[in-house]
């Protein structure tokens, strides 16, 4: 297979998704600070993104059933993200802190 | 781009389909670099501004996968909603000093990167081992048939999804502003 031709081919994108989901998962296990865990988590999500896109555009039936799942965890991040940011900041107006290592006690 | 005939023999670089190739390419080096600025940058704008540009390669992948709708909607929610709300939590909440994210804690360092290599080897060696069975299309996924689907078969869940969204608007505006008098 010509390496132009890539963009015809589902592995490809299953590889790209594998690698972008392994990026979250470092980033989830090594930031320190809440915001940094929060930008790893959306690699996540994207990584699963396309995957759900790859299936639908090559092996499923109903190509729109893709699209839809994909618009929804779209919408289920954004409502994660302004949570998780809300949750960050009266962290930080509690503690003066957003550093993991200094949010161990959970007492208010 | 139809989807059931594949590209047997190998384009030419400057035919149609191997400038998209090449497009293709590009944007997946972008979606890859910029994956690896987010989760590594050692400032925290800097990762978002690596999240921002592996979002727009993810868009374009989106588009090469037949949706156009869907990459338009990426670029929209998260290029410009979420990761400008990130970038607003960063300067409300994140001191200059305190933007450095050295590592810390038992799973940073090389634990953590084994820890990424082994999920991401497994996953790589599952998409490549597995043999994928391809259904018959039965429409062509544009936008009129998203549409259609959106309000008829996922209704239920399109109003639930807006419940969710109103929800957490309210929640985070609550609890962003419990405290503030202090």
């Amino acid at each position: 297979m010509s390496i132009l031709a890539l963009y015809n081919n589902l592995n490809t994108f299953l590889y790209l998704a594998a690698l972008l989901f392994g990026m979250g998962i470092y980033g989830l296990v090594t930031r320190r600070t809440l915001i940094g865990m929060l930008i790893a988590s959306e690699l996540i999500l994207a990584a699963a993104s396309i995957n759900f896109m790859a299936f639908n555009r090559f092996t499923a039936p109903d190509p729109t059933v893709g699209q839809v799942f994909t618009l929804f965890i779209m919408a289920i991040a954004a409502a994660e993200a302004a949570i998780g940011l809300s949750i960050v900041i009266a962290v930080y107006r509690n503690y003066k802190s957003i550093d993991t290592e200094d949010l161990v006690e959970l007492k208010g | 781009m139809n989807p059931s005939m594949a590209i047997t023999e190998a384009p030419g670089l400057l035919t149609a389909d191997g400038l998209t190739g090449l497009i293709f390419l590009v944007m997946m080096a972008t979606t890859i670099i910029g994956g690896i600025i987010a989760c590594c940058a050692k400032r925290l704008v800097r990762a978002v501004a690596g999240l921002i540009v592996c979002f727009i390669g993810v868009a374009t992948l989106y588009y090469f996968l037949n949706s156009p709708f869907v990459a338009m909607m990426q670029m929209l929610i998260y290029v410009g909603a979420v990761c400008i709300a990130i970038a607003f939590a960063i300067m409300l909440a994140a001191p200059e000093e305190s933007q450095k994210t050295g590592p810390s804690g038992p799973l940073s360092g090389p634990l953590g990167f084994i820890t990424a290599g082994i999920v991401t080897f497994g996953l790589l060696v599952l998409a490549s081992r597995t043999k994928f069975t391809v259904f018959p299309k039965v429409s062509n996924g544009t936008v009129k048939e998203l549409g259609i689907q959106f309000l008829t078969s996922y209704s239920m869940v399109f109003e639930l999804i807006s419940i969710v969204l109103l929800v957490a608007i309210i929640g985070a505006l609550v609890i962003a502003r419990a405290g503030r008098s202090k």
